[in-house]
């Protein structure tokens, strides 16, 4: 149940690339807690009453009331631009949730899992992969994260420098526009052999979790049904014209 | 008034406020939500069923459907994720048309889709002028992500209610909660009521 509009406070923020930033939120009457792949809808108000809402995934798991999104500047926005580049610590919003019951991983879960990320479609995903750390589980989890290039990418120290915690995570990530120097593959699109290689075996019966903007989810989502994985078992999420998860 | 975003400006909306219902924002693109990969239909194979309480099921196929009268609903859209476009074009058969094939008095319908997605509404809001299933969108076939072959139109509410890739609809005697439904989204959905989840 995603109960009432609680107001909240802007407690820190990181900056995670040129336009994006991670905001950490304490929900001040209290925080219900939630599960990885879930969102919360945000709502800004004006000085005059006009207010403006969105969506966004969260992008951790819960410490206390204290939640955290990453949101992506997108040129031109109304909301993210203030999220991104104004909102300052102390500062206040409102925040609803959590919110979706069906992209969502379950810590609890042994089967192993396939994270598909395109761009900030990660975010999620960085939250399925921050709570099985936190459960300390030892599902067998594969990320492919699909990035632009270098500079776009989101959680990178994290990513590259995993967490104790973080064995039998496999992280591959696909450029598509420019790769740093070195880098095998080179930059294009992610295909079905890309799926393929650095996804799990239809036959390991995986679940896949598939989130990003509708090109990226297409293709992926059709790759692993060419593949023979079971579309029960393939969850997507795409981004709405905000750049706003779903 | 509620707690007030320190320097959020907003931007206001002017004529065409009147038209986006509240806490919704006006996108141009159309973007796509759901919750698996998208079935692959051809229009050989498919097939649009309506089952009465009773059990009896009419079908048609592909060409019987072409076949029937044809409208060109134009109207805005309301997703529950917040966007809304205004100004939607669209080609397919009025339910009014294809609701005179069957003999009902049921009160709720569940339609069905490849794919397995389900959603439930009031049978009423598939009558009257108010739902069709749509298979081209700016005089275009519609996409295969966007639900074609075909898909539910149903715009006076959130546009989780305008299944894609439908297959058919089941006439029932109570309601029976579909795929978001079950999941926490709200049993009716309308945009202008702010119905998005259990308990709005």
């Amino acid at each position: 149940m995603p109960g009432h509009w609680r107001p909240a406070v802007l407690v820190g923020a990181r900056a995670e690339s040129p336009t994006a930033r991670t905001l950490v939120l304490k929900a001040e009457e209290g925080w219900p807690g939630h599960r990885p792949g879930q969102h919360v809808d945000v709502r800004l108000t004006a000085e005059d009453g006009y207010t403006a809402q969105r969506s966004y995934s969260l992008a951790a798991p819960a410490v206390g009331d204290t939640v955290e999104i990453t949101v992506q500047r997108v040129p031109g926005g109304e909301v993210s631009p203030y999220l991104v580049d104004e909102m300052a610590e102390g500062d206040r919003l409102e925040v609803r949730g959590p919110l979706g019951g069906w992209f969502v991983w379950d810590p609890a879960s042994t089967d192993p899992v396939a994270l598909f990320g395109g761009g900030a479609g990660v975010v999620p995903l960085m939250c399925m992969v921050r709570a099985r750390r936190a459960a300390r589980s030892r599902a067998l989890f594969r990320l492919v994260y699909s990035v632009r290039a270098p500079d776009g990418l989101l959680y990178r120290a994290e990513l590259r420098e995993r967490a104790p915690g973080d064995a039998g995570l496999d992280v591959f990530l696909a450029y598509t526009r420019t790769a740093p120097e070195g880098t095998p593959r080179a930059p294009a699109r992610v295909g079905v052999a890309d799926v393929n290689t650095h996804g799990l075996p239809a036959e390991f019966g995986p679940m896949c979790f598939v989130c990003g903007p509708t090109g990226f989810v297409e293709a992926v989502a059709d790759a692993l049904v060419a593949l023979g994985h079971d579309p029960g078992r393939i969850r997507t999420e795409r981004f709405g014209a905000s750049g706003g998860p779903r | 008034m509620g707690i007030i975003s320190r320097g959020f400006g907003g931007r206001r909306r002017t004529a065409e406020d009147a038209r986006v219902p509240p806490g919704q924002y006006l996108t141009d693109g159309f973007p796509v939500l759901s919750a698996g990969p998208t079935p692959r239909v051809t229009e050989e194979d498919w097939r649009f069923s309506i089952t009465s309480e009773a059990g009896d099921t009419v079908t048609w196929t592909w060409e019987e459907f072409l076949a029937l009268p044809q409208e060109r609903p134009h109207t805005d859209i309301h997703c529950v994720t917040r966007w809304s476009k205004l100004d939607t074009e669209w080609t397919g058969v009025g339910l009014d048309t294809l609701l005179e094939s069957v003999d009902t008095a049921a009160d709720f319908a569940l339609a069905y889709s490849h794919g397995g997605y389900t959603t439930n509404l009031p049978l009423e809001d598939l009558a009257g002028g108010q739902a069709w299933v749509v298979h081209a969108f700016g005089g275009e076939p519609l996409a295969p992500e966007h639900g074609g072959p075909a898909r539910l139109l149903v715009p006076h509410l959130y546009f989780w209610k305008s299944a894609k890739w439908i297959k058919g609809v089941r006439l029932l005697d109570h309601d029976e909660p579909g795929f978001w439904e079950q999941a926490g989204y709200h049993p009716y959905g309308d945009p202008w009521r702010e119905q998005r989840y259990w308990g709005d």
